[in-house]
């Protein structure tokens, strides 16, 4: 499922075995975990990567456990409840008290995508994977905190326009052309080189962690009202 | 003033008559919300809306002539007002319209012309006898809202200073450029063809299309608080 590894300052979060890495209600459950772990180990120059095993970094919601429940009125619940659980595991990156980086060496796709948005650095494989939001595609809404942090996040309209009204399917040297992701490599171990490169070059600057996510906060404040986080003002 | 074409899955708002500048007037502001009512009640999945135009202007703007025809200062003021109104309504309009909409800006788009192409998904440009002009600046008359959160909205970066503080009569290229369009044509021929090219491929993809409107909703969802709807969250999911 996920596990946590601490490599000196670096705290590393894997998306572990070959499978898709859907986001069913016992994986949100564990990222949760892991991640308020994070946060509890948390010292001046940590840095956190988000990476996967595999062919996919995560195809986002499990969509099989949500049609499990028999009907397309349980089926849209179950969505909206694995919506409803995802929303803490996203609040939590976004005041974790240090940088954050993801490493995507596969597909990251809705849910999937979500999660490696909200890191403060994306660093995405140039000849595999696809960043996508198929929600068009599969007929549901967005719901807010993620139109929210696609609107914080990304700066450029048009990007913000395909990605969700086109359902484009971004390869890693267009995400890196158009501001999606910080840069693209080719290959899976030079794409996690890198993360653990800038990685170490953050740590390096020792900033305090709380501060670090008060600003964070402020940069995104649509986002963060809508995750219900508060901001301290200095 | 215009007239509603369907082929296919297409439906095709033809911008017509006035001398060829189409400008915004309440007939012409009746006229389109009219058609675009249409399409929203004969709308299938997979349908789509272009909007074209075939003469040296896509869309000059409001029609200050009935404007200042008013006579008085109050008048004159009440009559703009009332297009503000007028333009309120189409921008909702469009925002709520559940298929991809793509316009073909063949001609010269000024001011509430401007708004108006932005007002789609997509647009597309001539290259050359086509500009992009917020003239409302030269003229000394504000934006006010909901426009200026359609502009933030639709524009990034520079480029929203560039449309809006700077008066420049923003050519095909330079639209491009600053991503204020999607691509730029030599033709008229040419615009409208790309345009019902994309149409067909947004269309063949077969979305929902009240899910597209909510997207789309949610996407703008500031423009949506300003005028004051709200977006739905559905979920049908094709699983």
């Amino acid at each position: 499922m996920c596990t946590l590894e601490k490599r000196g300052n670096l705290f590393i979060l894997t998306l572990t075995g070959e499978d898709q890495h859907r986001f069913n209600p016992d994986l949100i459950s564990s990222l949760l975990d892991l991640l308020s772990q994070v946060k509890a180990q948390a010292t001046c120059g940590s840095v956190l990567i988000t990476q996967a095993q595999g062919k996919f970094f995560s195809y986002g919601f499990d969509l099989d456990w949500a049609k499990a429940a028999g009907s397309e009125r349980g089926a849209a619940k179950r969505l909206q409840h694995m919506a409803d659980l995802f929303k803490p595991v996203i609040a939590t990156l976004l005041s974790l008290p240090m940088p954050t980086i993801a490493a995507i060496t596969g597909h990251a796709v809705a849910a999937g995508f979500t999660l490696a948005l909200s890191h403060d650095y994306l660093i995405m494989r140039k000849d595999r994977g696809i960043l996508w939001m198929p929600e068009v595609d599969i007929a549901v809404t967005l719901p807010d905190y993620i139109n929210a942090l696609f609107k914080e996040k990304i700066g450029d309209a048009s990007v913000r326009r395909d990605l969700f009204l086109r359902g484009l399917k971004m390869k890693g040297d267009e995400a890196e052309k158009r501001g999606v992701v910080k840069a693209a490599y080719d290959g899976e171990a030079e794409v996690r080189e890198a993360s653990v490169c800038l990685a170490e070059n953050l740590g390096k600057r020792k900033w305090n962690g709380e501060v670090y996510a008060e600003i964070r906060k402020g940069l995104y404040p649509q986002l963060s009202a809508i995750l219900g986080l508060s901001h301290k003002v200095y | 003033m215009c007239s509603l074409e369907k082929r296919g899955n297409l439906f095709i708002l033809i911008l017509t008559g006035q001398n060829g500048e189409h400008r915004l007037n309440p007939n012409l502001f009746s006229s389109i919300i009219s058609a675009l009512l249409r399409t929203k009640a004969e709308s299938t999945s997979g349908s789509a809306l272009v909007t074209v135009s075939h003469s040296k202007f896509f869309c000059n703007g409001f029609d200050l002539d009935w404007v200042k025809a008013a006579g008085s200062d109050e008048e004159t003021q009440q009559c703009f007002n009332l297009l503000l109104d007028y333009l309120k309504q189409l921008v909702l309009a469009f925002i709520s319209l559940p298929m991809p909409t793509i316009a073909a800006v063949n001609g010269h788009a000024a001011a509430g012309g401007v708004v108006l192409a932005l007002c789609h998904d997509y647009v597309l440009m001539r290259r050359y006898r086509s500009v992009l002009y917020m003239i409302d600046f030269d003229l000394g008359i504000k934006i006010p809202e909901p426009f200026m959160a359609l502009f933030r909205a639709k524009i990034s970066g520079s480029a929203r200073r560039d449309l809006l503080l700077s008066g420049l009569k923003i050519k095909g290229e330079e639209a491009l450029k600053m991503g204020i369009v999607e691509a730029v044509y030599d033709g008229e021929e040419e615009v409208t063809n790309a345009v019902i090219k994309i149409a067909d491929d947004l269309a063949k993809r077969n979305w929902h299309g009240e899910v597209y409107a909510e997207i789309r909703k949610g996407l703008y969802s500031e423009l949506c608080d300003i005028l004051g709807i709200a977006s739905i969250p559905i979920a049908t999911p094709k699983l």
